[in-house]
C-alpha cells in the first residue's frame, strides 16, 4: 500500500525501519518498565491494597455503581432520541417558527458545556442528582442527535422524497415511510458513537454526587483501612469503564463497515466519540463530503 | 444584571481561569496531536501501534476518571503540581487524541498520486512533507481541530469541580453570598458563549484565508 507520504520500501528502507522499529520498542518497553517498578515502588500491590475487592461487600459497592452508571446511561440514550427526534421534526417543519425555535434551542444546548446544564439543573432547581445528570445528557446529546437526524433526511436523495410526492403521499408518510427509513439507516454508525458519548459523559455524575461507579470507587479509595488503595480503584475502574465504551465504538465500527458493503445504504463515516460544533460542515456526526 | 455587576472581578477571575485552561491545554493538545499523527502515518510498526493505543484508549475514557486519575492519583507517586498544571495536562492529553485523529485524516485525504507525482519529480520526504502534503492537509483540518478545541473550551468546566479556578465554579461563591442562582447560571452560561463563540469566529477567519475551495 502506497500512501502520499512513501513509497512501498525497498530493502535498504525496509531494514531502516526495522531499526527505527526496535529502537522505538525498546524506548517504549523501558517506559512500561519504569511505571510498572513506580507502580511497585510507591507500593501499590501490597496485598494490604487489593484485599478489598475480595470482601463480598466492595464487590457488590462496585457492582451497585456500575449499575447506576448503566442506568443513567440507559434513560439518557432513550431521552436523548426522542428529544433528538422532536428536535429534528421542529428543524425540519414548514412553519418558520417552529424551525426557528428548534434552531435556537438546538444551538444553545450544543454550546454550553453539559456540565453546566447538570450543575443548573442540579443546583438551581433543586432536584435529585440522577434525574439532573439524565436531564443535562438529554438535553446536550438530544440536541446533537437532531443535527445528526436532520442531516440525515437531507442526505437521502433528493429524488426518493420527490417521487414519494408525486405518488400523492403528505408529508408525515413521505418521511416517516421513506426518508426517515433511509436515513436512520445511514445515520446509524454516528448515533452509536454519540451514545458513547452519553456513556462517558454518565461519569459527570460523580462531580454532582451521584451514586455511580467512579463514587463507588472514590468511596474504597478513600478507605484508611485498606491504606487508601487509589490506585488499585483507578486500575479495576478505568479497565471496565473504557472497555464499555470501547465496546459501543466497535459497535459503531461494525455497523458503519457492514454497510459500506451493502449497496442500499451510502454509510456515513463515522464520526469520533466527540462532542459537537459550531461550526458549519465541521459536525463530527455529520458525513463528509466524498473525498476524491 | 447585578449579579453581574456586584461580582465583576469574581466573574473575570472566572472567565480568565477558563481561557487560561483552554489555552494552554489546546497548545499542549496540538503538540501532543501532531506528535501522535506522525506516529500513527510513520512506517515503524511500533510507533503506530503506540499511536493506536493511545487514541484508542484516551477516546474512549471519560474525561472525569481522566481528571480523577490524574489529579489525585499522580501526587500518589510523589508528583506534587498545582491543580491547575494537572487540570491542563488532563485536558490536554484527552484532546490530542482527537486533535490526532483530525490530523491523521486530513493527511489521508491527500491522494497518493501527489506523494507520487513529488517523488518521481525527486523530491526528499522532507520536502514532500513540507510543501505537498502537509500544506493540503492543514486546509481540510482547519474546522475539525476547530470543532475539537471548541470541545476543550466546554470540557475545561470540569476542572472547577476539582478546585481550580474556572467559570462554572464561580457559582459556588455566588450562591453562599445569596445571589440568585438563575441569574448567576445566565451570566455563566454568556462567558461560555463568549469563549466557544471566538474560537469558532477565530477558525472560521482561518477557514476563509486556508480552507479548501469547495
Amino acid at each position: 500500500m502506497t500512501t502520499a507520504l512513501y513509497d512501498l520500501p525497498g530493502p535498504r528502507s525496509r531494514r531502516r525501519h526495522l531499526l527505527y522499529g526496535t529502537g522505538a520498542s525498546v524506548i517504549l518497553l523501558a517506559l512500561i518498565g519504569w511505571i510498572i517498578s513506580l507502580l511497585f515502588d510507591t507500593g501499590q500491590f501490597t496485598a494490604q491494597k487489593w484485599t478489598p475487592f475480595t470482601y463480598k461487600g466492595i464487590q457488590e459497592l462496585l457492582l451497585t455503581g456500575l449499575g447506576n452508571t448503566l442506568k443513567a446511561f440507559g434513560y439518557a440514550a432513550v431521552l436523548s432520541m426522542a428529544l433528538g427526534a422532536v428536535l429534528a421534526c421542529a428543524r425540519l417543519s414548514d412553519h418558520r417558527a417552529v424551525r426557528w425555535a428548534g434552531t435556537v434551542l438546538v444551538e444553545f444546548f450544543r454550546a454550553m458545556p453539559v456540565l453546566v446544564m447538570i450543575f443548573f439543573v442540579y443546583v438551581a432547581l433543586k432536584v435529585e442528582p440522577l434525574p439532573a445528570l439524565v436531564t443535562g445528557l438529554t438535553l446536550y446529546n438530544g440536541s446533537v442527535l437532531a443535527e445528526v437526524f436532520r442531516t440525515g433526511v437531507n442526505s437521502v436523495e433528493r429524488g426518493q422524497g420527490e417521487a414519494a410526492y408525486a405518488l400523492g403521499m403528505g408529508k408525515t408518510q413521505v418521511m416517516t415511510h421513506v426518508l426517515v427509513p433511509q436515513a436512520v439507516r445511514a445515520m446509524l454508525p454516528t448515533i452509536i458513537s454519540q451514545l458513547v458519548v452519553a456513556l462517558k459523559d454518565t461519569s459527570l455524575g460523580f462531580l454532582i454526587t451521584y451514586e455511580e461507579f467512579l463514587h463507588a470507587g472514590k468511596l474504597i479509595a478513600s478507605n484508611l483501612d485498606y491504606d487508601l488503595p487509589f490506585i488499585p480503584v483507578v486500575m479495576i475502574i478505568s479497565p471496565i469503564y473504557i472497555g464499555m465504551c470501547m465496546l459501543l465504538s466497535w459497535l459503531a465500527h461494525w455497523v458503519s463497515r457492514r454497510q459500506r458493503r451493502n449497496p442500499k445504504v451510502e454509510a456515513a463515516e463515522v464520526g469520533a466519540a466527540e462532542p459537537g460544533t459550531l461550526l458549519p460542515g465541521a459536525g463530527p456526526g455529520l458525513p463528509k463530503p466524498p473525498h476524491a | 444584571m447585578n449579579v453581574l455587576l456586584d461580582n465583576l472581578s469574581l466573574y473575570g477571575e472566572g472567565l480568565l481561569g477558563t481561557v487560561e485552561l483552554t489555552v494552554y491545554a489546546s497548545l499542549l493538545a496540538l503538540a501532543l496531536g501532531f506528535l501522535i499523527a506522525a506516529f500513527r502515518v510513520a512506517p515503524v510498526g511500533s510507533l503506530r501501534a503506540f499511536g493506536t493505543v493511545w487514541v484508542t484508549v484516551l477516546r474512549n475514557t471519560p474525561l472525569t476518571l481522566l481528571f480523577f486519575a490524574v489529579l489525585l492519583g499522580l501526587p500518589r507517586f510523589g508528583l506534587v503540581l498545582p491543580f491547575k498544571l494537572f487540570a491542563v495536562l488532563a485536558l490536554g492529553c484527552y484532546t490530542s487524541a482527537f486533535i490526532c485523529e483530525a490530523v491523521r485524516s486530513g493527511i489521508n485525504t491527500v491522494p497518493a498520486g501527489q506523494g507520487e507525482a513529488a517523488r518521481s519529480l525527486g523530491m526528499t520526504f522532507p520536502q514532500i512533507l513540507g510543501d505537498v502534503v502537509l500544506p493540503q492537509a492543514f486546509r481540510s483540518v482547519i474546522p475539525p481541530i476547530g470543532s475539537t478545541l471548541i470541545a476543550l473550551a466546554k470540557n475545561s468546566a470540569i476542572a472547577g469541580s476539582f478546585s481550580v479556578v474556572e467559570l462554572l465554579g464561580t457559582y459556588k461563591t455566588l450562591n453562599e453570598l445569596g445571589y440568585s442562582i438563575i441569574w448567576s447560571f445566565i451570566w455563566i452560561a454568556v462567558g461560555y458563549l463568549i469563549v466557544t463563540l471566538t474560537i469558532s469566529a477565530l477558525f472560521n477567519v482561518l477557514e476563509k484565508r486556508w480552507g479548501v475551495a469547495r
